[in-house]
């Protein structure tokens, strides 16, 4: 056996060397196939969990896309990302109910939005009222005050000074600490609702079963994804992003206003975590150590597209979502024997391992992404 | 740039007060204060293990692992496993439990100390070996790719602490773990024999780090730190040697994971969160000043210092009534350990002890020579308080 494998490790040595552009993309197709493979088997064979792979997906979406955009452009991984998600949420919650709430203590401002007449009626047959939407803006707009309000306290100082990207990812890091303990210290440690109850699921054809949340989330995910690709690729502060994001010496030298650049990316980065972070809690709930956990799947669905890659990341995003949903849900049995009973359907604690399991499948075979160019 | 040197002693000073005059004005009891001191003490040492362990990876070499808990927690583990005996009722599941077959040395009452030299090497060994697998996939990356992988590590281990049921007793965790020597005192004072035991665990490894930091070896990982490319055109085996300092500073961690087992007796994943296993050592060798290892220490103490003055700050502020700050104390430090990290790097990123600027024996009996006019002053003592720390990697790509 041993001179065999030597004769087939020479051939492929040789094939290497003539085809080096095959066999540099040999693991880049083999990792295609195996995404859409796994894409087409679960749509196939477990609709259901496709369709809530694809709702959970959409949000993460959201997220990637404004982490994808600060990491193209400051070229820095932004692990406040997560945190500030569910700080934005946390936010929402207080425009609506202006309560503070920890243990024994509870603050009530004298006036929120539920208080506005008919906030709280339920909008046609989802959970919430208009209150919930208003909630949303005012959270949106806190949020991206913060997020440039940070960048010129904390972040511009950074540059100034040239440092490396290590401490801007420490610093971040800090920063997410700080919102996580923000969270703890003004909401409390136990989970909260912005509606409390228990919501029916609607029956739709081929088994899918979906609230009527889930829908409004694609839909707002869907809306928000268009209006981002018309500021990306339609106005000028858009291109001048994408410029600055291939080529930040090439951008200065062409006379664009790189600060400017940065602000808008902080801009509609934080507007990305404020709608992403409310609509996480609608469909999971209010929970402080939510924010640290959506980290990995939002980190996977921006590297699998390819740092800098807005569509990239939400394809990501979607292969990440509903990877997590079928690997938990998905039996895998031929003849009626169970293959790996003992693996699969993975616990529900594994949910955001499998994110990871994707990130260091991505890091290993190409690391620049699915969509990503350069390295 | 007076206050510059004064702020090391004034924050080293402050803490120290705070810890013995917090418990002294509240308990009349002496012993109970040597008693609550010593804890604080075994557990500084503690996390000046994690520290010294992060600042090899870190400090010397740049590696920017963001999954210290992932080592921290296999070595806790690991000691727990190999010094406890067999379960004893069928609640109770996990492999291993060795400790009544490690004691095979007949007298010098090996059972008081032979396990726990097994745990502990093997805590080291076990940490040490995960890093040297997960260095194949991660350290090729650049780093900030690594500090996601080191992460996902982390969280993927501690939810196959919990999930796989019979591996380490899932989300219950173990209890009873044995301490070394503590049958030769009583109970009460078997805190001091602790703190021998772990203070010397803490020079036993500065002595060989800071005898590594001055060797070849040493002076190599610092310039893979500085520039990965020039060490690379010097001949140097980059992968190698940043694998080799991975996987030191991971079986340190191990080594503090498992002293850790010992001095709490019970661990369960709870314990292993991300925030008290990786960023607060992370804090401390951010205050402390990385790439120095005294710094490591000075870190571990304050940032632990600050600590436990806040969780004994909590009586106070019940006695004067503060009930919001007394119930959120524990949040309330959080925020300050992450602002402290923020503040760290924006104001003091060299930390309260900067790194030393260290030569080589030859080049220290140059530099004895009078130095030129106008050429800085260079000793193994000299203060790097100029130099930039930051590490200006910032634009590498993929390194391969």
């Amino acid at each position: 056996m041993v001179p065999e494998s030597a004769g087939f490790a020479e051939l492929l040595n040789k094939a290497r060397e003539r085809y080096p552009a095959v066999f540099d993309n040999l693991g880049t197709a083999a990792l295609w196939v195996l995404f859409a493979g796994l894409l087409i088997a679960a749509l196939i064979l477990y609709t259901n969990l496709f369709v809530v792979g694809i709702i959970f997906g959409s949000i993460i979406a959201l997220g990637a896309i404004g982490l994808t955009l600060i990491y193209g452009i400051m070229k820095f991984a932004h692990f406040a990302h997560g945190d500030m998600m569910m700080l934005a949420a946390y936010l929402a919650f207080f425009a609506l109910t202006g309560r503070i709430v920890g243990e024994k203590t509870e603050v009530d401002l004298g006036w929120s939005l539920d208080r506005l007449p008919g906030a709280t009626t339920q909008l046609g047959p989802l959970s919430f009222g208009y209150g919930l939407l208003l909630a949303m803006l005012v959270a949106l707009i806190a949020t991206v005050a913060l997020f440039v309000a940070l960048d010129n306290v904390i972040y511009r100082r950074l540059r100034q000074r040239g440092s490396g990207i290590v401490i801007f990812a420490m610093v971040s890091l800090g920063i997410a600490i700080v919102a996580r303990s923000v969270i703890l210290i003004l909401w409390g440690p136990e989970p909260r609702f912005y509606v409390p109850g228990i919501f029916p699921a609607h029956e739709f054809p081929f088994g899918i079963k979906l609230k009527a949340d889930q829908i409004f989330i694609f839909a707002t995910v869907a809306i928000v994804a268009i209006l981002v690709y018309f500021l990306l690729f339609r106005t000028r502060i858009g291109k001048a992003m994408r410029a600055t994001s291939d080529n930040p010496e090439l951008a200065r030298v062409s006379g664009i206003d790189t600060d400017q650049v940065i602000r808008w990316t902080w801009a509609i980065g934080g507007a990305l975590v404020a709608v992403a972070g409310v609509l996480l809690a609608i469909q999971a709930q209010l929970k402080p150590e939510l924010g640290f956990a959506i980290l990995l799947p939002l980190f996977a669905a921006a590297i699998l597209g390819g740092i800098g890659s807005p569509q990239g990341a939400l394809i990501g995003a979607m292969i990440v979502g509903i990877t997590q949903e079928v690997s938990l849900g998905i039996e895998l049995s031929i003849a009626g024997r169970d293959i790996l009973p003992q693996i699969l359907p993975l616990a529900p604690g594994y949910k955001f391992a499998v994110a990871f399991v994707i990130l260091i499948l991505i890091l290993l075979v190409r690391p620049q992404g699915l969509f990503g160019a350069k390295a | 740039m007076k206050a510059d040197k004064f702020i090391t002693p004034a924050a080293w000073a402050l803490v120290t007060v705070a810890i013995v005059t917090l418990p002294a004005t509240r308990s009349q009891d002496l012993g109970g204060v040597i008693s609550f001191l010593t804890g604080f003490a075994i557990l500084v040492a503690i996390f000046a293990i994690l520290a010294l362990g992060l600042n090899v990876q870190w400090g010397y070499t740049g590696i920017f692992n963001f999954g210290v808990v992932a080592f921290f927690m296999v070595g806790a583990y690991a000691a727990a496993i190999i010094t406890k005996g067999p379960a004893t009722t069928e609640y109770v599941r996990y492999v291993g439990g060795f400790g009544d077959k490690l004691d095979f040395i007949p007298f010098l009452d090996s059972e008081q100390w032979l396990p726990f030299l097994f745990g502990t090497a093997g805590a080291a060994i076990v940490s040490g070996a995960l890093a040297f697998v997960l260095s194949i996939p991660t350290l090729r990356l650049r780093e900030d790719y690594l500090a996601i992988a080191t992460i996902g590590i982390a969280e993927l281990l501690r939810r196959i602490a919990i999930e796989e049921k019979g591996l380490v007793n899932s989300d219950r965790g173990l209890i009873g773990i044995p301490s070394p020597l503590e049958d030769l005192v009583n109970p009460p004072e078997y805190k001091f024999i602790f703190f021998g035991v772990a203070v010397a665990l803490v020079i036993l490894i500065l002595i060989a780090l800071e005898a590594g930091s001055r060797s070849p070896w040493g002076r190599v990982l610092k310039a893979i730190r500085e520039d990965e490319t020039t060490a690379a055109a010097a001949g140097k085996d980059i992968f190698n040697f940043k694998m080799q300092s991975f996987v030191v500073g991971a079986m340190i961690m191990g080594v503090g994971g498992a002293a850790y087992a010992y001095y709490s007796r019970s661990v369960s994943p709870d314990a292993f969160t991300h925030f008290f296993g990786t960023f607060l050592i992370w804090a401390m060798l951010i205050v402390g000043g990385s790439g120095n290892n005294k710094g490591a220490i000075l870190g571990a103490y304050i940032v632990w210092g600050f600590y436990s003055i806040t969780g004994l700050m909590r009586a106070y502020f019940a006695d004067w009534g503060l009930e919001f700050l007394e119930l959120r104390m524990s949040f309330l430090r959080d925020f300050v350990v992450g602002a402290l990290i923020v503040i760290v790097l924006l104001l003091r990123p060299a930390g309260l002890l900067p790194e030393e600027r260290r030569v080589s024996l030859f080049m220290q009996r140059e530099s004895k020579q009078p130095t030129p006019p106008g050429e800085p002053e260079s000793g193994p003592t000299g203060s790097r308080a100029d130099a930039s720390p930051d590490r200006e990697k910032g634009s590498g790509g993929v390194a391969s």
